[in-house]
Protein backbone atom coordinates (compact mmCIF):
# COMPACT_ATOMS: atom_id res chain seq x y z
CA UNK A 1 0.00 0.00 0.00
CA UNK A 2 1.26 3.48 -0.85
CA UNK A 3 2.35 5.30 2.29
CA UNK A 4 2.25 9.03 2.78
CA UNK A 5 5.12 10.50 4.76
CA UNK A 6 6.53 13.95 5.32
CA UNK A 7 10.12 14.42 4.22
CA UNK A 8 12.32 15.68 7.06
CA UNK A 9 15.52 16.21 5.07
CA UNK A 10 14.97 19.95 4.98
CA UNK A 11 12.43 22.41 6.45
CA UNK A 12 10.42 22.44 3.23
CA UNK A 13 8.70 19.25 4.45
CA UNK A 14 7.55 17.71 1.15
CA UNK A 15 4.58 15.35 1.33
CA UNK A 16 6.01 12.15 -0.15
CA UNK A 17 4.15 9.10 -1.40
CA UNK A 18 6.17 5.87 -1.22
CA UNK A 19 5.01 2.64 -2.87
CA UNK A 20 6.63 -0.46 -1.29
CA UNK A 21 5.04 -2.70 -3.96
CA UNK A 22 6.67 -0.76 -6.77
CA UNK A 23 10.33 -0.85 -5.68
CA UNK A 24 9.65 1.90 -3.11
CA UNK A 25 8.91 4.46 -5.83
CA UNK A 26 8.83 7.98 -4.35
CA UNK A 27 6.62 10.79 -5.68
CA UNK A 28 5.84 14.27 -4.35
CA UNK A 29 9.50 15.10 -3.74
CA UNK A 30 10.99 18.45 -4.76
CA UNK A 31 14.61 17.25 -4.84
CA UNK A 32 16.59 13.99 -5.19
CA UNK A 33 17.22 13.82 -1.45
CA UNK A 34 13.50 13.18 -0.99
CA UNK A 35 13.82 9.94 -2.99
CA UNK A 36 16.58 8.52 -0.83
CA UNK A 37 14.83 9.67 2.35
CA UNK A 38 11.49 8.17 1.28
CA UNK A 39 13.07 4.79 0.45
CA UNK A 40 15.17 4.69 3.62
CA UNK A 41 12.30 5.78 5.86
CA UNK A 42 10.28 2.71 4.91
CA UNK A 43 13.17 0.23 4.65
CA UNK A 44 15.54 1.28 7.44
CA UNK A 45 14.72 4.61 9.11
CA UNK A 46 17.71 6.53 10.52
CA UNK A 47 18.18 9.73 12.53
CA UNK A 48 21.05 11.99 13.53
CA UNK A 49 21.14 12.13 17.35
CA UNK A 50 22.13 15.32 19.14
CA UNK A 51 22.62 15.63 22.88
CA UNK A 52 25.05 16.98 25.48
CA UNK A 53 27.83 15.42 27.55
CA UNK A 54 29.48 16.54 30.78
CA UNK A 55 32.67 18.55 30.47
CA UNK A 56 35.25 19.37 33.17
CA UNK A 57 37.80 22.16 33.26
CA UNK A 58 35.76 24.96 31.65
CA UNK A 59 33.20 27.62 32.61
CA UNK A 60 30.57 25.62 30.80
CA UNK A 61 29.55 22.27 32.30
CA UNK A 62 27.85 20.73 29.27
CA UNK A 63 29.17 20.24 25.74
CA UNK A 64 26.83 19.68 22.76
CA UNK A 65 27.52 16.54 20.68
CA UNK A 66 26.04 14.77 17.67
CA UNK A 67 26.38 11.61 15.62
CA UNK A 68 28.19 12.69 12.47
CA UNK A 69 25.98 10.34 10.42
CA UNK A 70 22.45 9.12 10.91
CA UNK A 71 22.10 5.98 13.02
CA UNK A 72 19.26 3.42 12.86
CA UNK A 73 16.18 4.77 14.63
CA UNK A 74 15.90 1.57 16.64
CA UNK A 75 19.31 2.22 18.22
CA UNK A 76 18.53 5.76 19.47
CA UNK A 77 18.05 4.76 23.11
CA UNK A 78 21.24 2.69 23.15
CA UNK A 79 23.22 5.57 21.69
CA UNK A 80 21.80 7.90 24.36
CA UNK A 81 23.02 5.51 27.07
CA UNK A 82 26.54 5.66 25.61
CA UNK A 83 26.38 9.47 25.42
CA UNK A 84 25.27 9.70 29.05
CA UNK A 85 28.39 7.84 30.17
CA UNK A 86 30.81 10.38 28.62
CA UNK A 87 32.74 13.07 30.53
CA UNK A 88 35.04 15.30 28.46
CA UNK A 89 37.97 17.38 29.60
CA UNK A 90 38.36 20.91 28.18
CA UNK A 91 39.63 22.11 25.77
CA UNK A 92 37.62 20.52 22.98
CA UNK A 93 37.09 21.63 19.37
CA UNK A 94 34.18 21.20 16.97
CA UNK A 95 34.59 17.88 15.16
CA UNK A 96 36.69 16.17 17.85
CA UNK A 97 35.73 12.48 17.81
CA UNK A 98 34.48 11.21 21.19
CA UNK A 99 33.36 7.67 20.30
CA UNK A 100 34.24 6.05 16.98
CA UNK A 101 31.93 3.62 15.20
CA UNK A 102 29.01 3.89 17.62
CA UNK A 103 27.47 0.44 18.16
CA UNK A 104 29.21 -0.85 15.03
CA UNK A 105 27.56 1.72 12.77
CA UNK A 106 29.71 3.97 10.55
CA UNK A 107 28.72 6.98 12.69
CA UNK A 108 30.94 8.62 15.30
CA UNK A 109 30.02 10.86 18.22
CA UNK A 110 31.60 14.30 17.69
CA UNK A 111 31.90 17.62 19.56
CA UNK A 112 29.70 20.52 18.31
CA UNK A 113 31.14 23.50 20.20
CA UNK A 114 34.64 24.85 20.92
CA UNK A 115 34.98 24.89 24.72
CA UNK A 116 37.98 25.98 26.78
CA UNK B 1 30.51 64.78 30.83
CA UNK B 2 32.29 61.50 30.43
CA UNK B 3 34.17 60.59 27.30
CA UNK B 4 31.78 59.15 24.74
CA UNK B 5 33.34 56.37 22.70
CA UNK B 6 32.49 56.60 19.00
CA UNK B 7 31.92 53.93 16.36
CA UNK B 8 30.72 53.89 12.77
CA UNK B 9 28.23 51.17 13.63
CA UNK B 10 26.96 49.53 16.82
CA UNK B 11 25.15 46.20 16.48
CA UNK B 12 22.96 45.39 19.47
CA UNK B 13 22.91 41.61 19.94
CA UNK B 14 25.53 38.97 19.13
CA UNK B 15 23.27 36.14 17.97
CA UNK B 16 22.94 34.96 14.37
CA UNK B 17 21.41 38.26 13.23
CA UNK B 18 23.97 40.50 14.94
CA UNK B 19 26.92 38.41 13.75
CA UNK B 20 25.82 38.37 10.10
CA UNK B 21 24.88 42.06 10.23
CA UNK B 22 28.29 43.09 11.59
CA UNK B 23 30.08 40.88 9.06
CA UNK B 24 27.90 42.27 6.26
CA UNK B 25 28.78 45.83 7.24
CA UNK B 26 32.51 44.98 7.49
CA UNK B 27 32.42 43.35 4.07
CA UNK B 28 30.97 46.56 2.67
CA UNK B 29 33.74 48.76 3.96
CA UNK B 30 33.13 49.65 7.60
CA UNK B 31 36.13 49.14 9.86
CA UNK B 32 34.87 50.51 13.15
CA UNK B 33 32.06 48.24 14.32
CA UNK B 34 31.05 47.15 17.82
CA UNK B 35 28.81 44.20 18.72
CA UNK B 36 27.15 44.55 22.13
CA UNK B 37 26.14 41.18 23.63
CA UNK B 38 24.60 40.65 27.06
CA UNK B 39 25.69 36.99 27.38
CA UNK B 40 29.26 35.84 28.09
CA UNK B 41 29.39 34.17 24.68
CA UNK B 42 28.47 35.09 21.12
CA UNK B 43 25.93 32.94 19.29
CA UNK B 44 22.69 33.92 21.03
CA UNK B 45 19.92 31.35 21.15
CA UNK B 46 21.88 29.03 18.84
CA UNK B 47 24.08 27.99 21.77
CA UNK B 48 21.17 26.15 23.36
CA UNK B 49 19.76 24.88 20.06
CA UNK B 50 21.92 21.76 20.02
CA UNK B 51 19.66 19.96 17.52
CA UNK B 52 20.57 19.84 13.86
CA UNK B 53 18.91 21.24 10.76
CA UNK B 54 20.50 24.68 10.65
CA UNK B 55 22.25 25.87 7.51
CA UNK B 56 20.55 23.75 4.86
CA UNK B 57 19.80 26.82 2.73
CA UNK B 58 22.82 28.95 3.53
CA UNK B 59 25.62 26.40 3.79
CA UNK B 60 23.88 23.52 1.96
CA UNK B 61 24.66 21.26 4.90
CA UNK B 62 23.00 20.34 8.12
CA UNK B 63 24.55 21.85 11.25
CA UNK B 64 23.69 22.10 14.93
CA UNK B 65 23.07 25.57 16.41
CA UNK B 66 26.55 25.97 17.95
CA UNK B 67 28.20 24.79 14.73
CA UNK B 68 26.18 27.30 12.69
CA UNK B 69 27.13 30.27 14.86
CA UNK B 70 30.80 29.17 14.94
CA UNK B 71 30.92 29.63 11.14
CA UNK B 72 30.37 33.35 11.73
CA UNK B 73 32.26 33.78 15.01
CA UNK B 74 35.34 32.28 13.32
CA UNK B 75 35.27 35.05 10.70
CA UNK B 76 35.49 37.86 13.26
CA UNK B 77 39.30 37.78 13.80
CA UNK B 78 39.79 38.53 10.08
CA UNK B 79 37.82 41.75 10.52
CA UNK B 80 38.21 44.76 12.80
CA UNK B 81 34.85 44.09 14.48
CA UNK B 82 35.03 44.67 18.24
CA UNK B 83 32.87 42.67 20.64
CA UNK B 84 31.64 43.77 24.10
CA UNK B 85 30.48 40.61 25.92
CA UNK B 86 28.58 40.48 29.20
CA UNK B 87 27.35 43.96 28.30
CA UNK B 88 23.70 45.03 28.43
CA UNK B 89 22.33 47.78 26.21
CA UNK B 90 20.07 49.80 28.51
CA UNK B 91 18.87 52.60 26.35
CA UNK B 92 18.99 53.86 22.78
CA UNK B 93 18.59 57.49 21.78
CA UNK B 94 18.33 58.84 18.27
CA UNK B 95 19.48 62.27 17.09
CA UNK B 96 20.19 63.81 13.70
CA UNK B 97 23.83 62.76 13.39
CA UNK B 98 24.39 60.18 16.13
CA UNK B 99 22.74 57.17 17.72
CA UNK B 100 23.54 56.99 21.48
CA UNK B 101 23.70 53.54 23.11
CA UNK B 102 23.80 53.37 26.92
CA UNK B 103 25.47 50.15 28.06
CA UNK B 104 26.31 48.48 31.37
CA UNK B 105 28.83 45.77 32.19
CA UNK B 106 30.58 44.55 35.33
CA UNK B 107 33.95 45.15 33.67
CA UNK B 108 33.40 48.76 32.55
CA UNK B 109 30.36 49.92 34.50
CA UNK B 110 27.92 52.35 32.90
CA UNK B 111 29.02 53.86 29.61
CA UNK B 112 27.52 55.90 26.80
CA UNK B 113 28.61 54.96 23.29
CA UNK B 114 27.61 56.58 20.05
CA UNK B 115 27.64 55.60 16.42
CA UNK B 116 26.51 56.85 13.02
CA UNK B 117 24.27 53.80 12.55
CA UNK B 118 22.76 51.15 14.82
CA UNK B 119 21.55 47.70 13.84
CA UNK B 120 18.90 46.24 16.13
CA UNK B 121 19.50 42.49 16.49
CA UNK B 122 18.10 41.76 19.95
CA UNK B 123 16.05 38.72 18.93
CA UNK B 124 12.85 37.71 20.67
CA UNK B 125 11.63 36.23 23.93
CA UNK B 126 9.02 33.69 24.85
CA UNK B 127 5.42 34.37 25.73
CA UNK B 128 4.73 33.17 29.25
CA UNK B 129 1.89 31.67 31.27
CA UNK B 130 0.87 35.24 32.18
CA UNK B 131 0.48 36.12 28.50
CA UNK B 132 -2.05 33.36 27.93
CA UNK B 133 -3.75 33.33 31.34
CA UNK B 134 -3.90 29.61 32.21
CA UNK B 135 -5.98 29.15 35.38
CA UNK B 136 -4.70 27.07 38.27
CA UNK B 137 -2.22 27.10 41.11
CA UNK B 138 1.22 28.66 41.01
CA UNK B 139 3.06 25.39 41.50
CA UNK B 140 6.69 24.83 40.53
CA UNK B 141 7.30 22.89 37.33
CA UNK B 142 5.87 25.32 34.77
CA UNK B 143 8.54 26.43 32.33
CA UNK B 144 8.79 28.13 28.99
CA UNK B 145 10.13 25.57 26.52
CA UNK B 146 13.17 27.70 25.67
CA UNK B 147 13.88 28.26 29.35
CA UNK B 148 13.79 24.48 29.89
CA UNK B 149 16.07 24.11 26.86
CA UNK B 150 18.61 26.40 28.55
CA UNK B 151 18.45 24.42 31.81
CA UNK B 152 18.83 21.05 30.07
CA UNK B 153 21.30 21.85 27.28
CA UNK B 154 23.53 24.52 28.84
CA UNK B 155 23.19 24.07 32.61
CA UNK B 156 22.70 20.29 32.58
CA UNK B 157 19.59 20.15 34.79
CA UNK B 158 16.57 18.02 33.95
CA UNK B 159 13.41 20.02 34.54
CA UNK B 160 10.96 17.16 35.13
CA UNK B 161 10.04 13.50 34.79
CA UNK B 162 6.52 13.50 33.39
CA UNK B 163 5.85 16.32 31.00
CA UNK B 164 3.00 17.87 29.03
CA UNK B 165 3.69 20.48 26.37
CA UNK B 166 1.29 23.33 25.62
CA UNK B 167 1.74 24.81 22.17
CA UNK B 168 3.23 23.16 19.12
CA UNK B 169 5.80 25.81 18.24
CA UNK B 170 9.16 24.51 17.11
CA UNK B 171 10.84 25.01 20.49
CA UNK B 172 8.12 22.95 22.18
CA UNK B 173 8.43 20.14 19.64
CA UNK B 174 12.22 20.09 19.89
CA UNK B 175 11.93 19.92 23.69
CA UNK B 176 9.44 17.02 23.46
CA UNK B 177 12.16 14.98 21.76
CA UNK B 178 14.92 16.28 23.99
CA UNK B 179 13.09 15.44 27.24
CA UNK B 180 12.19 11.98 25.90
CA UNK B 181 15.79 11.21 24.90
CA UNK B 182 16.93 12.29 28.37
CA UNK B 183 14.55 9.83 29.99
CA UNK B 184 11.43 11.87 30.75
CA UNK B 185 7.96 10.77 29.70
CA UNK B 186 6.19 13.31 27.47
CA UNK B 187 2.48 12.48 27.68
CA UNK B 188 1.12 14.86 25.03
CA UNK B 189 1.54 18.03 23.04
CA UNK B 190 -1.55 20.24 23.10
CA UNK B 191 -2.26 22.97 20.51
CA UNK B 192 -5.17 25.40 20.72
CA UNK B 193 -5.19 26.13 16.97
CA UNK B 194 -6.58 23.58 14.48
CA UNK B 195 -3.11 23.36 12.87
CA UNK B 196 0.41 22.82 14.28
CA UNK B 197 2.52 25.86 15.12
CA UNK B 198 5.84 24.26 14.20
CA UNK B 199 7.45 22.89 11.05
CA UNK B 200 6.16 19.61 9.62
CA UNK B 201 9.53 17.97 9.91
CA UNK B 202 9.52 18.62 13.65
CA UNK B 203 6.06 17.07 14.04
CA UNK B 204 7.51 13.95 12.41
CA UNK B 205 10.90 13.66 14.04
CA UNK B 206 10.04 15.05 17.48
CA UNK B 207 6.51 13.73 18.14
CA UNK B 208 5.72 10.85 15.75
CA UNK B 209 9.14 9.23 16.23
CA UNK B 210 8.38 8.88 19.93
CA UNK B 211 4.62 8.19 19.68
CA UNK B 212 3.80 11.46 21.47
CA UNK B 213 0.17 12.39 20.68
CA UNK B 214 -0.59 15.86 19.29
CA UNK B 215 -4.00 17.24 20.24
CA UNK B 216 -5.06 20.04 17.88
CA UNK B 217 -7.88 22.41 18.94
CA UNK B 218 -7.15 21.55 22.59
CA UNK B 219 -5.75 23.59 25.45
CA UNK B 220 -4.85 23.35 29.12
CA UNK B 221 -7.70 24.70 31.23
CA UNK B 222 -6.41 23.96 34.73
CA UNK B 223 -3.15 23.26 36.54
CA UNK B 224 -3.29 21.65 39.99
CA UNK B 225 -0.54 21.15 42.56
CA UNK B 226 0.53 22.55 45.91
CA UNK B 227 4.32 22.80 45.66
CA UNK B 228 4.96 21.03 42.38
CA UNK B 229 2.60 20.54 39.43
CA UNK B 230 0.49 17.41 40.06
CA UNK B 231 -2.24 17.39 37.45
CA UNK B 232 -3.37 19.34 34.38
CA UNK B 233 -6.74 19.40 32.69
CA UNK B 234 -6.85 19.42 28.89
CA UNK B 235 -10.02 20.34 27.01
CA UNK B 236 -11.07 20.55 23.40
CA UNK B 237 -11.95 24.06 22.23
CA UNK B 238 -14.63 25.16 19.78
CA UNK B 239 -14.14 27.37 16.71
CA UNK B 240 -14.00 30.45 18.93
CA UNK B 241 -11.34 28.93 21.16
CA UNK B 242 -13.84 28.30 24.01
CA UNK B 243 -13.34 25.08 26.02
CA UNK B 244 -16.07 22.48 25.39
CA UNK B 245 -17.60 21.01 28.57
CA UNK B 246 -17.39 17.23 28.82
CA UNK B 247 -14.15 16.91 26.82
CA UNK B 248 -11.84 17.03 29.85
CA UNK B 249 -8.76 14.81 29.86
CA UNK B 250 -6.71 14.68 33.08
CA UNK B 251 -2.96 14.12 33.04
CA UNK B 252 -0.91 13.42 36.16
CA UNK B 253 2.31 15.26 35.29
CA UNK B 254 4.99 17.12 37.24
CA UNK B 255 6.00 19.51 34.47
CA UNK B 256 4.31 21.83 31.97
CA UNK B 257 6.36 23.27 29.10
CA UNK B 258 4.91 26.29 27.29
CA UNK B 259 5.65 26.89 23.63
CA UNK B 260 3.06 29.54 22.99
CA UNK B 261 4.76 32.05 20.78
CA UNK B 262 7.63 34.49 20.64
CA UNK B 263 7.67 38.27 21.00
CA UNK B 264 10.33 40.42 19.31
CA UNK B 265 12.24 42.20 22.07
CA UNK B 266 11.78 45.87 21.15
CA UNK B 267 12.07 47.86 24.39
CA UNK B 268 15.17 49.64 23.05
CA UNK B 269 13.48 50.33 19.72
CA UNK B 270 10.54 51.97 21.53
CA UNK B 271 12.88 54.10 23.64
CA UNK B 272 14.50 55.37 20.46
CA UNK B 273 11.13 56.20 18.90
CA UNK B 274 11.33 53.53 16.20
CA UNK B 275 7.79 53.02 14.83
CA UNK B 276 6.64 49.40 15.26
CA UNK B 277 4.21 47.28 13.27
CA UNK B 278 1.56 45.81 15.62
CA UNK B 279 1.29 42.75 13.36
CA UNK B 280 4.95 41.71 13.70
CA UNK B 281 5.66 43.51 17.01
CA UNK B 282 8.85 44.55 15.23
CA UNK B 283 9.95 47.77 13.54
CA UNK B 284 8.39 48.87 10.26
CA UNK B 285 11.19 48.63 7.70
CA UNK B 286 12.01 49.63 4.15
CA UNK B 287 13.39 47.23 1.53
CA UNK B 288 16.92 47.55 2.99
CA UNK B 289 15.85 46.83 6.60
CA UNK B 290 16.15 50.49 7.58
CA UNK B 291 13.52 51.45 10.13
CA UNK B 292 11.52 54.66 9.87
CA UNK B 293 13.97 56.16 12.38
CA UNK B 294 16.97 57.48 10.49
CA UNK B 295 20.18 55.46 10.87
CA UNK B 296 18.56 52.57 12.73
CA UNK B 297 18.28 49.21 10.98
CA UNK B 298 16.73 45.94 12.17
CA UNK B 299 17.12 42.26 11.32
CA UNK B 300 16.42 38.78 12.65
CA UNK B 301 13.80 37.91 15.24
CA UNK B 302 13.61 41.45 16.60
CA UNK B 303 12.16 42.42 13.21
CA UNK B 304 9.80 39.44 12.80
CA UNK B 305 9.94 35.91 14.20
CA UNK B 306 11.61 33.55 11.74
CA UNK B 307 11.41 29.78 11.59
CA UNK B 308 14.74 29.33 9.79
CA UNK B 309 18.02 30.91 10.87
CA UNK B 310 19.25 30.80 7.27
CA UNK B 311 16.80 33.56 6.38
CA UNK B 312 17.90 35.53 9.45
CA UNK B 313 21.45 35.43 8.14
CA UNK B 314 20.48 36.68 4.69
CA UNK B 315 18.30 39.42 6.14
CA UNK B 316 21.06 40.51 8.53
CA UNK B 317 23.70 40.63 5.81
CA UNK B 318 21.53 42.96 3.78
CA UNK B 319 20.90 45.13 6.86
CA UNK B 320 24.68 45.26 7.37
CA UNK B 321 25.18 46.30 3.78
CA UNK B 322 22.55 49.03 4.06
CA UNK B 323 24.00 50.33 7.33
CA UNK B 324 27.43 50.54 5.68
CA UNK B 325 25.92 52.58 2.82
CA UNK B 326 24.27 54.88 5.33
CA UNK B 327 27.49 55.50 7.26
CA UNK B 328 29.56 56.07 4.13
CA UNK B 329 27.22 58.27 2.15
CA UNK B 330 24.26 59.13 4.34
CA UNK B 331 22.26 56.35 2.69
CA UNK B 332 22.15 54.86 -0.78
CA UNK B 333 18.61 56.00 -1.36
CA UNK B 334 17.27 59.13 -3.00
CA UNK B 335 14.99 60.68 -0.41
CA UNK B 336 12.39 62.03 -2.84
CA UNK B 337 11.69 58.83 -4.78
CA UNK B 338 8.47 56.89 -4.83
CA UNK B 339 7.62 54.81 -1.74
CA UNK B 340 5.23 51.87 -2.04
CA UNK B 341 3.31 50.65 1.01
CA UNK B 342 2.58 46.93 1.14
CA UNK B 343 -0.91 46.09 2.40
CA UNK B 344 -2.33 42.64 3.13
CA UNK B 345 -5.71 40.97 2.80
CA UNK B 346 -7.19 38.91 5.65
CA UNK B 347 -5.37 35.74 4.53
CA UNK B 348 -1.95 37.25 5.13
CA UNK B 349 -0.64 38.18 8.56
CA UNK B 350 2.02 40.69 7.62
CA UNK B 351 4.81 41.50 5.18
CA UNK B 352 8.44 42.42 5.72
CA UNK B 353 9.41 44.89 4.37
CA UNK B 354 6.30 46.99 4.89
CA UNK B 355 7.55 49.78 2.58
CA UNK B 356 9.56 49.72 -0.61
CA UNK B 357 11.55 52.65 -2.05
CA UNK B 358 11.75 51.73 -5.70
CA UNK B 359 14.96 53.71 -6.25
CA UNK B 360 16.71 51.44 -3.75
CA UNK B 361 15.70 48.19 -5.48
CA UNK B 362 18.52 47.01 -7.67
CA UNK B 363 16.98 44.03 -9.48
CA UNK B 364 14.32 42.70 -7.13
CA UNK B 365 13.12 42.92 -3.55
CA UNK B 366 12.41 39.82 -1.50
CA UNK B 367 9.14 40.07 0.45
CA UNK B 368 8.59 37.78 3.44
CA UNK B 369 5.13 37.03 4.83
CA UNK B 370 3.03 34.50 6.70
CA UNK B 371 -0.41 33.19 5.76
CA UNK B 372 -3.04 33.11 8.51
CA UNK B 373 -4.63 29.76 7.69
CA UNK B 374 -3.71 26.50 5.99
CA UNK B 375 -3.96 26.42 2.18
CA UNK B 376 -3.98 22.76 1.17
CA UNK B 377 -5.01 23.30 -2.43
CA UNK B 378 -2.87 25.06 -5.03
CA UNK B 379 -3.34 28.81 -4.71
CA UNK B 380 -1.87 32.08 -5.96
CA UNK B 381 -0.16 34.87 -4.07
CA UNK B 382 -1.30 37.99 -5.90
CA UNK B 383 0.02 41.56 -5.76
CA UNK B 384 -2.43 44.24 -6.94
CA UNK B 385 -2.01 48.00 -7.10
CA UNK B 386 -4.61 50.63 -6.25
CA UNK B 387 -6.27 50.31 -9.65
CA UNK B 388 -6.72 46.57 -8.79
CA UNK B 389 -4.52 45.51 -11.69
CA UNK B 390 -2.45 42.43 -11.08
CA UNK B 391 1.22 43.34 -10.81
CA UNK B 392 2.60 39.90 -10.01
CA UNK B 393 1.40 36.47 -8.96
CA UNK B 394 3.15 33.41 -7.59
CA UNK B 395 1.84 29.83 -7.43
CA UNK B 396 2.03 27.68 -4.32
CA UNK B 397 0.95 24.03 -3.96
CA UNK B 398 0.24 24.51 -0.25
CA UNK B 399 0.97 27.07 2.48
CA UNK B 400 1.05 26.82 6.27
CA UNK B 401 1.02 29.60 8.87
CA UNK B 402 3.99 27.91 10.56
CA UNK B 403 6.17 28.33 7.49
CA UNK B 404 7.29 31.76 6.41
CA UNK B 405 6.83 32.39 2.69
CA UNK B 406 8.82 34.69 0.46
CA UNK B 407 8.62 35.97 -3.09
CA UNK B 408 10.90 38.10 -5.23
CA UNK B 409 9.33 41.24 -6.71
CA UNK B 410 11.36 42.45 -9.72
CA UNK B 411 11.98 46.18 -9.97
CA UNK B 412 10.54 46.36 -13.48
CA UNK B 413 7.17 45.20 -12.13
CA UNK B 414 7.29 47.71 -9.26
CA UNK B 415 7.83 50.51 -11.79
CA UNK B 416 4.47 49.68 -13.43
CA UNK B 417 2.47 50.32 -10.28
CA UNK B 418 -0.09 53.10 -10.32
CA UNK B 419 -0.56 54.76 -6.94
CA UNK B 420 1.56 54.08 -3.87
CA UNK B 421 -0.09 50.95 -2.47
CA UNK B 422 0.40 47.31 -3.30
CA UNK B 423 -1.94 44.75 -1.73
CA UNK B 424 -0.88 41.15 -1.23
CA UNK B 425 -3.61 38.52 -1.18
CA UNK B 426 -4.09 34.78 -1.55
CA UNK B 427 -6.50 33.67 -4.26
CA UNK B 428 -7.63 30.03 -4.16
Amino acid sequence: MVQEIICIVCPRGCHLKVDPENDYEVTGNACPRGISYGKAELKNPTRVITSTVKIKGADLTRCPVKTNKAVPKAKMQEVMELINGVTLKAPVKVGDVIIERLLDTDASLVVCRDIG
Amino acid sequence: MQNIKEYQLIVIGGGPAGLAAALGAAKNGLNDILIVERDKYLGGILNQCIHNGFGLHYFKEELTGPEYSKRFIDLLPETSIAVALDTMALNLENSEDWRYVHVMSSADGYRILRSRAVILAMGCRERTRMNIQIPGTRAAGIFNAGQAQLYVNIEGYMVGKKVIILGSGDVGLIMARRMTLEGAEVVACVEVMPYPGGLNRNIVQCLQDFDIPLYLSHTITDIKGQNRVEQVTVQEVDQNGKPIAGTEIYYDVDTVLLSVGLIPENELSREAGVPLDPRTSGPIVYENKETLAQGIFACGNVLHVHDLVDFVTEEAESAGHAAACFVQSGGCVKQDGKIISLKTDSNIGYTVPQQIRIDDVEKAVRVFFRVRKIFKEPSRIVFRDQSKSEIASFKRLFMFPAEMENVNLPRQLLEKISGTELTVSVEE
